[in-house]
């Protein structure tokens, strides 16, 4: 079993890698929101709509609002 | 005689409406039903609301449709809300100077506070602000706390057009305030985040480790290996205390220093003894090792701690959100032009102009115009002010009726509210802390299980020494209580996750305790049992003439106009003729007979001196504590209205309620003795327990004697006057619609008006104290079970291993099927 005299130090350093960097993403704030990113994950991109862009060009607030009360 | 058949006309009118929703059509927006008046005839889609409307249309015009089909069957529905504001506010340098951040690319960011985030479908919405938008960068939304992050380049846009978007799109933008707050939190929560990762990785190694020990210890293993595999676990249990269990240790400490029993004493107990003897037993190479079993405590423990953090972190980011939502702008009159301007820039010898509904900004003398101030925020006085030219204003009333220019004399902290939260600082500063059950149960739990300790060794001691060591220990460490540590943080953050869903935001765990034991209750009168509005509250006179008169008043500004115009609901009488005298009364043409209403000096004066029988009225109405308001009809006096703050309709079987718990309900008042005995009267409370005319800092020795004498009190209120009592009290509470002072000093907020989430609270606390209890039990129990098995020296590491896991499974299960909010037990 001497074979472990070299595992062992080996798995010490993956799990010194892993915990350098959870830590140094933690800190970084990648943990802060931990619910937005799941439901973002979600939306897929859509291809670029050449009219949404230029409809987007007209500000919204020039949208009347229509009360139909 | 009173106003029976009149008050009965929302009744008819709301079961009219729930007839309409029977035959329901949704609203293209938001889903809700549509009221029937409402309803398109031309097939087009139909909206309960103008705001879901506008709302539909941006997002129609902007092709982002696709947000209707994200939208899952379950989203939470919830009609759309739009400010319609210029946020020209947010191109004030001041503003930008202090919210917006200029990055390393040029580009600016901004983090601001949005209303109306409620489902997942939000964040798509607001994410898709790129496109829509040129020069929008990024957008970033965390739905949790409703703030999004944008990036953006200010030469292409500017952040009130960006505002204006997102107000189109339903999500009224708001300064992101408290912001230093949150960051502070933020940064504690990484911490804690850090701290969680670095123990569960500690925890999961050396349970590795532990399994090839348990194989050894079976089959036999050669003693270098033995060693070397336990050399490691002990090097991973050091890092897990040094670093992520840490705060156990400081609490121990502070809780020895301060002598107030906590949690954290027996669990560094064990750990610490747990880790000598293992460190022992490594070195000499025998006995046992329990290293997985303490790793994996710290690691449950931290698990435990992080989500009560968590909770207690969002309902503290909620607050904020309601913080921000408070308007933070004033309009500023400069050479006749109106300039929306952050509260901030205000400056003594500003002109600020106030309109009808918006509060006044800053302190100040009146140059221009009459309006009624209510400023029940600031004194409780529940009658409105009328001011004119020369009166001065404090920052924080609110106009209900005209407009007025407002020369500043004092802006920000120097304002009358501005000074009072400075007591509410100091009154928050010297509350002492609340002993937590757990707390004081753990200081006979060490005792205890010291005692069995010293028990163990001594009946071992005779068969061997060594033994009587080892079972001693062991029963120190299985009986850390892991279970007590994790199952009440557990049952606290589960019961505070469902009250925050049903509109009680609770900031700390300790405060769900301490509500349940028997208290003063001190009810703050005006917005808190009464609904803060001028109501009529008395008729006496032939109803015709009720109509009449709503007829006249309606369209009138005056506080008392709109009370008396929605008394009746829809009239169908002619005004040929109106003509309103400010503060005193109007007179008029209705259906061709002429109407005077108004204060008794004003009808005096218009048909000359009053009948003794409608004097009698008058009186009767004043000593109720009410505003008189006499009508004329064709030159007789007919009627008398009595006007006033009226009571929540809930209110007295609150009272009631409240009383049942085990409590002494007190009202505290600022406003006249008269209105506020007339109140508390009709509350069912006794003489004693009523006070007027009482002043922020009356209420605050109030409050503060009471505490003091050995009472726990709840403070109960809405405004800047209630503020510093509530940050005093044991568990300040504020209700809904209050000003920002107070959500800043309460440790609770109902979301909801009136009195019925008041009682919610009292009793989802009970419930979840009772769970709290019930996990107690169940941890107990497991723990007599681990002093048996260690006292009878059964108990071994690998026994241990699978026993203080299970018993942390029971009371996790036991914590989250706890009924505590929301639900009957």
């Amino acid at each position: 079993m001497t074979i472990l005299w070299l595992v062992v130090p080996v798995a010490l350093l993956f799990v010194a890698a892993a915990i350098v960097a959870y830590v140094k993403s933690a800190r970084a704030g990648q943990f802060d929101d931990l619910e937005t990113p799941a439901i973002r994950m979600l939306y897929d991109d859509e291809p670029v709509n050449s009219s949404g862009a230029a409809l987007g060009r007209t500000s919204p607030c020039e949208v009347a609002p229509q009360d139909r009360g | 005689m009173t106003t029976d058949s009149t008050q009965a006309t929302p009744a008819v009118e709301s079961s009219r409406d729930s007839r309409s929703r029977s035959t329901s059509v949704a609203c293209a927006h938001c889903g809700l039903d549509v009221p029937r008046a409402r309803v398109a005839d031309d097939g087009g889609p139909s909206f309960c609301c103008p705001g879901c409307a506008t709302v539909y249309a941006t997002i129609h015009a902007l092709a982002l449709d696709r947000y209707y089909a994200l939208q899952g069957e379950d989203s939470a529905r919830q009609p759309a809300t739009v400010s319609g504001r210029s946020f020209e506010s947010l191109d004030h340098a001041a503003f930008l100077a202090e919210h917006v951040r200029t990055r390393e690319d040029g580009a600016s960011e901004v983090v601001l506070a949005l209303e109306g985030v409620h489902c997942a479908a939000c964040v798509w919405l607001v994410e898709r602000l790129p496109r829509v938008l040129p020069g929008v960068i990024d957008a970033r939304l965390d739905r949790v706390s409703g703030r999004a992050t944008l990036r953006y380049e200010p030469a292409t846009v500017s952040l009130s057009a960006i505002a204006r978007t997102l107000d189109g799109l339903g999500y009224p933008p708001h300064a992101n305030r408290g912001a230093a707050r949150q960051e502070a939190r933020r940064a504690r929560s990484r911490k804690h985040v850090v701290d969680l990762g670095v123990a569960g990785a500690c925890a999961g190694n050396t349970m590795l480790f532990a399994f090839a020990l348990y194989g050894g210890h079976l089959d036999g293993m050669d003693p270098m290996t033995r060693t070397l595999l336990r050399g490691v676990s002990l090097a991973f249990t050091l890092l897990s205390l040094a670093w992520p269990g840490r705060v156990f240790f400081q609490g121990a400490w502070t809780s020895l220093r301060t002598r107030v029993p906590h949690m954290d004493l027996p669990v560094a107990l064990a750990l610490t003894i747990g880790t000598l003897f293992g460190a022992w037993n490594t070195v000499l190479d025998r006995g046992d090792t329990y290293f997985e079993s303490l790793t994996v405590v710290v690691f449950l423990l931290l698990i435990g701690r992080f989500l009560q953090e968590k909770r207690s972190r969002d309902a503290l980011d909620a607050v904020d959100l309601l913080f921000s939502v408070t308007d933070a702008t004033a309009r500023k009159v400069d050479a006749d032009v109106e300039r929306e301007t952050p509260i901030e820039a205000l400056v003594p010898g500003d002109r600020i102009r106030v309109r009808h509904g918006e509060s006044v900004a800053a302190d100040g003398m009146i140059e221009r115009g009459t309006a009624a101030f209510d400023v029940a925020f600031l004194t409780g006085e529940s009658k409105p002010r009328t001011l004119r030219v020369g009166d001065r204003v404090l920052a924080g009333s609110r106009n209900q009726g005209g407009e007025v220019d407002v020369v500043v004399e004092a802006a920000g902290p120097r304002t009358r509210a501005g000074r009072l939260m400075d007591t509410v600082r100091a009154a928050a500063e010297t509350k002492s802390p609340i002993v937590r059950t757990v707390d004081a149960m753990a200081r006979r739990f060490t005792v205890v299980v010291l005692v069995l300790a010293a028990i163990t060794a001594a009946v071992w001691w005779n068969a061997s020494p060594e033994q009587a060591i080892q079972h001693a220990v062991a029963l120190l460490i299985v009986t850390c209580p892991c279970a007590l540590g994790l199952a009440t943080p557990l049952a606290v953050t589960v019961a505070l996750g469902r009250a925050a869903k049903r509109g009680v935001l609770i900031r700390g765990a300790d405060v769900a305790e301490a509500l349940c034991g028997p208290a003063l209750v001190v009810l703050d009168k005006t917005g808190t049992v009464t609904t803060g509005t001028m109501q009529l509250c008395e008729w006496s006179g032939p109803a015709v003439v009720l109509e009449r008169v709503a007829a006249l008043e309606s369209g009138v500004e005056h506080p008392i106009a709109v009370a008396l115009s929605q008394a009746v609901g829809n009239v169908d009488e002619v005004v040929s003729r109106r003509h309103v005298e400010p503060g005193f009364g109007v007179e008029g043409v209705v259906n061709d007979e002429a109407i005077v209403v108004g204060s008794p000096r004003y009808v005096e004066r218009a048909v000359g001196e009053l009948p003794a029988g409608i004097k009698a009225s008058v009186e009767r109405v004043r000593v109720r504590g009410l505003t008189p308001v006499v009508c004329a009809r064709a030159g007789r006096v007919e009627a008398v209205g009595g006007l006033g703050d009226a009571i929540r309709p809930e209110a007295k079987a609150a009272v009631q309620a409240l009383r049942e718990l085990g409590h002494d309900v007190v009202l505290l008042s600022g406003d006249e003795p008269a209105v506020a005995f007339a109140i508390g009267r009709d509350l069912g409370l006794d003489e004693r327990s009523i006070e007027g005319l009482a002043s922020p800092e009356r209420k605050l020795d109030r409050v503060r004697s009471a505490v003091a004498s050995g009472r726990r009190v709840f403070m109960v209120g809405d405004g800047v006057n209630d503020a510093a009592a509530l940050a005093a009290a044991t568990v300040g509470i504020a209700v809904s619609g209050g000003a920002e002072a107070s959500l800043e000093a309460a440790d609770v907020y109902l979301a909801k008006p009136g009195l019925e989430p008041l009682l919610e609270l009292m009793r989802g606390s009970r419930r979840t104290l009772r769970a709290i209890h019930r996990c107690l039990r169940a941890s107990l129990m497991y723990n007599a079970v681990n002093v048996a098995l260690a006292m009878t020296g059964v108990l071994n590491p690998l026994v241990a291993a699978v026993l203080m896991p299970l018993s942390s499974l029971t009371v996790v299960t036991l914590a989250f099927r706890a009924h505590t909010f929301g639900d009957e037990p």
